[in-house]
């Protein structure tokens, strides 16, 4: 499901990599507007009020974290991060922050587009309840009406927060997820610097939902950063 | 008037000591008879001038006394807030130094240079701050009477009748670059009192009743102006050496002034520096130490050592000789030196005394030949204001005892002789018995022992018998001599064993310096070669002692050889501080910073400063004498060198490591410009490819272009990743973030992140289901794994599987990385983890850092990595992580089915 000229709103000073984004969204149908500086890519954001933001975090005048904070206090907009930045620390702080995901430099043009495809379904319906009553991805089969995981057709039985966190990572499906924010919706805000109790339960609902649970087809883990349901 | 060409050896001492004046600072004296002559007011005026100029000025210290006139010129002045001292309950304001040291002024004013500083001040003497201030580069102006003067502080207190205690090295007014006279004419002066311009009312009356009378005031002016005029004379015979004009003094004048215990001794010391400055002749103070310093109480051992150093004080090099003939070794000493004039004190002696005893002065005139002897006498009412005591006088006792059986024996021995042998025989048994008693008692019991041995022959060998009556007068002339014989015996005897006593102290301290220079040339390295001095002072000294050695930013840093045994506070390391910038010594006993709880030496090596030698003597109150400080210098020298020789060869070997370090630079360049170079050239070449042949190109040649550029862009993103996670590890940046994690989620994510790469080889994985949580950082961790496998990947053939484990065994997760590659060639198993190192053809060259990685990274975990051949062909790469307890405790969840709706 193609998403017809959805506009994209490149917040980047590198000239190279516009360039190359230039010659690659409009040939998979994204209309692209270019930012150099943060306080021009603030501007164009409130003029042209695009459906999704690409944002470079090193700009030359002000940092992309700040960016993000100021396009959340007023808009949902989806954020892409694009980092060059090794420190996963920066990255998480942007996530937090607001960014729905990242994509670190040097990356290939499919990576960044399945990034914007997740980004953008998640606008379609607020992250709420789930659109569809039955959740399949491969042999992976949620059925939210009656609270029961299958796997290759076989029922699983899940702990209540084994299901509540893989209805969690569902619901934001092919998007990133930090250990803060999964965290809080699934033990609650008290419990957002518990991250041994993520990194256990996750190895639990692999153990249970993976074929080789030390090599994850859907619950990827991004070191350092959090979780994410790979769902292409 | 006829030139001369100057001596190129004087014009070179000249140019050094211009060198140095010329970071020095201006040293301008305000120098007058007396207070109240308007010294003060003069440099104040002289200040307002320079400000006026543009100097920055800045007030140190200035006593106005409340004079009107005076506290008017501070006006405009600025002034340094005065440091506040506490001390025994009173306030006292004093100079504050570091702050005037901080604020560097270009000239600093300095009232009355002869004050005496608060206790716990840095240095005693206000000339002392002047002095560091000028060694600072800082011009100083400053005010100074006639009294304060060292040098004429005997004839001041002669005149007037009063003592100045406070008082100035004459050295300090010699080297002042500018010496201004303030004269009034004492009439003037006196009305100047009377009018109340110099004290309050009533302190003027009772200041002209005591020290302002005329008389006085005239002979100190005349005192202040000839100490001017000398002043004069010398600048006029500076300037006709600089001019080499003529050389009109005879070349190599030396005096020599002899002190002694006597109080008198300062007053030598000034008298020979006197002669010593008329005749620009340099100067000695030697003191000969003789057996008898043995016995001398320790107050007189002390006025010595006080004596000593006054003359140090003012200018003179001081000479301790040791020697049982005073005159002897003065004399031989003194023909050494080339001295041409000995100062010594008159003798006080009775006159019998010099009569029986002799008198230095009588045999040194007698034996001086060429050399002028001069002899000062005492101040009129001097006496020795200590009497001799005795020492040990508890053991004195019993050998007096010991003395008077001695006698019993011999008359024992004599009285069985009785019969065979004649008088004569039986007196040389008395004699025997005096030598061994002088021998093993000393002197009192040896003249003891003489007499009573003369009585013994008396009463009980001289006819009559058991009577001290005597019946041949001839007998009388027997014991004249018989008593003259024992005494002169005993006197060489006692005196020959205390010679061999202080030559035995002497062995010892010349053992101890052999000890040490042995033991210091015998071990390597700073910290033993500190350890070592340390215990050497400490036996020597009964002292305890540290040793500060400098670091390459010249800040000190205590070596902690052996274990401390005083803690130093900041204070005591500023003291450290100082002396190692001043390279003089201070602290305890000393003249900077006395206040201080130990000596501290310099250490001056060759090239400089090496560090500070700390000594605090087991009891606080004892103090050093001047003849174990020498010694104690001496070590200092030896202990300099022997650490200068191993900073040295510590700098030669770190020149040999910085050669290593040179090499690998070479080494990183050599690879990177080769593996860097590689994939970039693949990716131009295809890239011009794309752009410049377009046309001619199918479809599938610009697919097969492309994919090698994407597959060498990524080649190249690893390299870069490689050489930036080195230097990360290697600086030092990376902190360990580390969190409990399953370490088959690490695996996961490096899996997941080599997706693209693992489709020509199987990876297979093998992990129990219940492996204990390990603490660890993640991101790194999955670099660990990530190398590991691009490593597997490189050498496997493809369509081989490649095996990860992990187990636990003995508190740690052993982790296993297993391929069926080409394995490690015998003999590289260390090297392969070592920087640049690639052990054969790899399919796809790397920079030969992955396996140093993730070395680093194991390590800094605390566990060990390492490569096993492996059975059937490969490799397996094995690391181990430790196994933190207790494992972190998760809530646990009511294990019940999720209840269906």
């Amino acid at each position: 499901m193609a998403i017809h000229e959805a506009t994209v709103l490149l917040i980047e000073d590198e000239a190279e990599i516009r360039r190359f984004l230039r010659t690659s969204l409009p040939a998979h149908g994204y209309r692209l507007y270019e930012a150099t500086t943060a306080t021009d890519g603030l501007a164009q954001v409130k003029a042209r009020n695009p459906d999704i933001i690409l944002l470079d975090l090193g700009l030359p005048d002000v940092d992309g974290t700040e960016v993000i904070r100021q396009v959340r206090e007023w808009s949902t907009i989806p954020i892409l991060v694009l980092s060059a930045r090794e420190q996963e620390q920066a990255k998480v702080a942007a996530l937090d922050l607001g960014a729905d995901d990242y994509v670190t430099k040097p990356f290939g043009v499919n990576e960044l587009l399945a990034r914007m495809r997740a980004a953008l379904r998640h606008i379609a319906g607020p992250p709420g309840e789930p659109a569809e009553p039955v959740f399949t991805l491969g042999d992976l089969k949620v059925d939210f009406g009656r609270r029961q995981v299958f796997v290759s057709g076989k029922e699983t039985h899940l702990t209540p927060i084994e299901y509540k966190l893989l209805t969690t990572l569902i619901r934001y499906a092919g998007k990133v997820m930090t250990h803060r924010q999964l965290l809080k919706e699934v033990w609650g805000p008290l419990h957002v610097e518990e991250g041994h109790y993520l990194r256990v339960y996750m190895r639990q609902l692999r153990n249970k939902l993976e074929k080789t649970p030390a090599h994850p087809r859907y619950l990827v883990t991004e070191l350092g950063v959090g979780y994410r349901l790979r769902t292409e | 008037m006829e030139e001369r060409r100057p001596d190129p050896d004087v014009l070179l001492r000249r140019a050094q000591a211009e060198e140095a004046e010329q970071t020095r600072g201006k040293l301008k004296v305000f120098f007058g008879a007396t207070a109240g002559v308007g010294k003060t007011y003069a440099m104040l005026g002289a200040a307002h001038e320079q400000q006026d100029d543009g100097v920055d000025v800045i007030v140190g210290w200035v006593e106005t006394h409340g004079r009107a006139e005076t506290e008017a010129l501070l006006e405009g002045l600025t002034i340094l807030p005065p440091r506040v001292v506490e001390h025994r309950g009173t306030t006292l304001r004093e100079f504050d130094i570091d702050t005037a040291l901080v604020r560097r002024p270009q000239l600093i004013l300095m009232d009355e240079l002869a004050h005496t500083n608060a206790p716990g001040s840095r240095h005693p003497k206000r000339w002392q701050d002047v002095k560091e201030l000028l060694k600072a580069g800082i011009n100083v102006y400053t005010t100074v009477n006639v009294q304060h003067l060292e040098c004429l502080n005997d004839v001041v207190a002669q005149i007037t009748g009063v003592r100045v205690s406070e008082t100035v090295p004459d050295s300090v007014l010699e080297q002042a670059d500018d010496v201004e006279l303030i004269d009034l004419p004492p009439d003037d002066l006196l009305q100047r009192l009377k009018d109340g311009k110099v004290y309050m009312p009533e302190q003027a009356q009772h200041a002209i009743q005591n020290f302002f009378r005329k008389g006085n005031l005239i002979a100190l002016r005349e005192l202040a102006l000839r100490r001017t005029a000398e002043r004069v004379d010398q600048q006029m015979e500076v300037y006709r050496r600089d001019h080499a004009v003529v050389r009109t003094w005879p070349a190599g004048e030396t005096v020599m002034v002899c002190v002694n215990m006597k109080p008198r001794g300062p007053r030598l010391v000034r008298a020979a520096r006197t002669m010593a400055t008329g005749l620009h002749a340099k100067w000695i103070a030697v003191y000969v130490q003789t057996p008898r310093h043995l016995r001398m109480p320790q107050a007189d051992r002390d006025r010595v050592n006080q004596t000593l150093r006054l003359a140090e004080l003012l200018g003179a090099e001081t000479v301790v000789l040791s020697g049982a003939n005073v005159v002897q070794e003065l004399l031989s000493y003194a023909r050494t030196r080339n001295v041409t004039k000995i100062i010594v004190g008159k003798p006080v002696r009775a006159r019998w005394k010099e009569w029986v005893f002799g008198s230095v002065v009588a045999e040194l005139v007698q034996q001086s030949g060429e050399t002028d002897i001069y002899v000062i006498t005492g101040a009129a009412g001097e006496s020795r204001p200590l009497a001799t005591q005795a020492v040990k006088r508890s053991s004195e006792w019993s050998s007096y005892g010991l003395g008077i059986v001695g006698v019993g024996l011999s008359t024992g021995v004599a009285w069985f002789m009785f019969p065979y042998f004649g008088l004569a025989n039986l007196i040389m048994v008395y004699l025997m018995g005096v030598v061994l008693v002088a021998t093993r008692y000393g002197r009192g019991p040896s003249v003891l022992a003489s007499v009573l041995s003369v009585a013994a022959f008396d009463f009980f060998f001289v006819p009559p018998y058991l009577s001290f009556a005597v019946s041949d007068i001839q007998y009388l002339l027997t014991f004249a001599v018989m008593l003259v014989v024992a005494l002169t015996i005993s006197g060489l005897a006692v005196r020959t064993k205390q010679q061999a006593e202080l030559a035995r102290l002497q062995e010892r301290r010349t053992a101890v310096l052999y000890a040490l220079s042995r033991e210091l040339a015998t071990h390597r390295g700073l910290a033993t070669l500190t350890q070592l001095a340390v215990k050497h002072v400490r036996e020597v000294f009964d002292s305890q002692a540290a040793i500060f050695v400098a670091d390459l930013s010249k800040r000190l840093v205590l070596q902690r050889g052996e274990q401390l045994f005083f803690e130093f506070d900041p204070k005591e390391s500023g003291v450290a501080q100082w002396v190692f910038e001043h390279g003089e010594r201070a602290g305890l006993g000393s003249d900077t910073l006395p206040g201080a709880s130990a000596l501290y030496l310099p250490l001056a090596g060759s090239k400089g400063p090496i560090g500070v030698l700390a000594v605090r003597p087991t009891l606080a109150t004892r103090f050093l004498d001047q003849e174990q400080l020498h010694l104690l210098e001496v070590l200092a020298n030896q202990i300099a060198l022997a650490l200068e020789r191993a900073r040295l060869a510590e700098e030669a070997q770190q020149a040999r490591v910085s050669v290593e370090t040179e090499r690998m630079r070479n080494a990183i360049l050599s690879s990177v410009s080769h593996d860097l170079r590689t994939p970039l050239a693949t990716i131009t070449g295809a890239a011009s490819g794309l752009l410049e042949e377009k046309d001619q190109l199918g479809p599938a040649a610009r697919h097969e272009l492309a994919k090698s550029i994407y597959n060498e862009a990524h080649r190249l993103d690893r390299l870069v990743r490689n050489l930036l996670d080195m230097m990360r590890l290697e600086s030092g940046a990376v902190q360990l973030q580390k969190e409990w994690h399953p370490i088959e989620e690490i695996v996961g994510a490096a899996l997941t992140r080599l997706e693209s790469r693992l489709n020509e080889h199987q990876v297979r994985t093998n992990f129990q289901p219940d492996l204990p949580l390990v603490l660890l950082d993640g991101v790194l961790m999955e670099q660990v794994l990530i190398n590991l496998l691009e490593n597997a990947l490189k050498y496997a053939p493809p369509s081989t599987a490649i095996e990860l484990s992990a187990t636990v065994s003995d508190h740690q997760l052993v982790f296993e990385v297993a391929d069926r590659g080409p394995g490690i060639p015998s003999g590289d198993e260390q090297r392969i983890f070592d920087k640049f190192y690639r052990a054969g053809p790899a399919r796809e060259g790397g920079v030969g850092l992955g396996l140093t990685i993730c070395r680093g990274i194991i390590e800094a975990h605390g566990g060990r990595i390492w490569v096993e051949k492996r059975p059937g062909g490969g490799a397996v790469f094995r690391f181990t992580l430790p196994i933190e307890q207790p494992q972190p405790t998760i809530e646990p969840e009511k294990a019940e089915r999720h209840p269906v709706v």
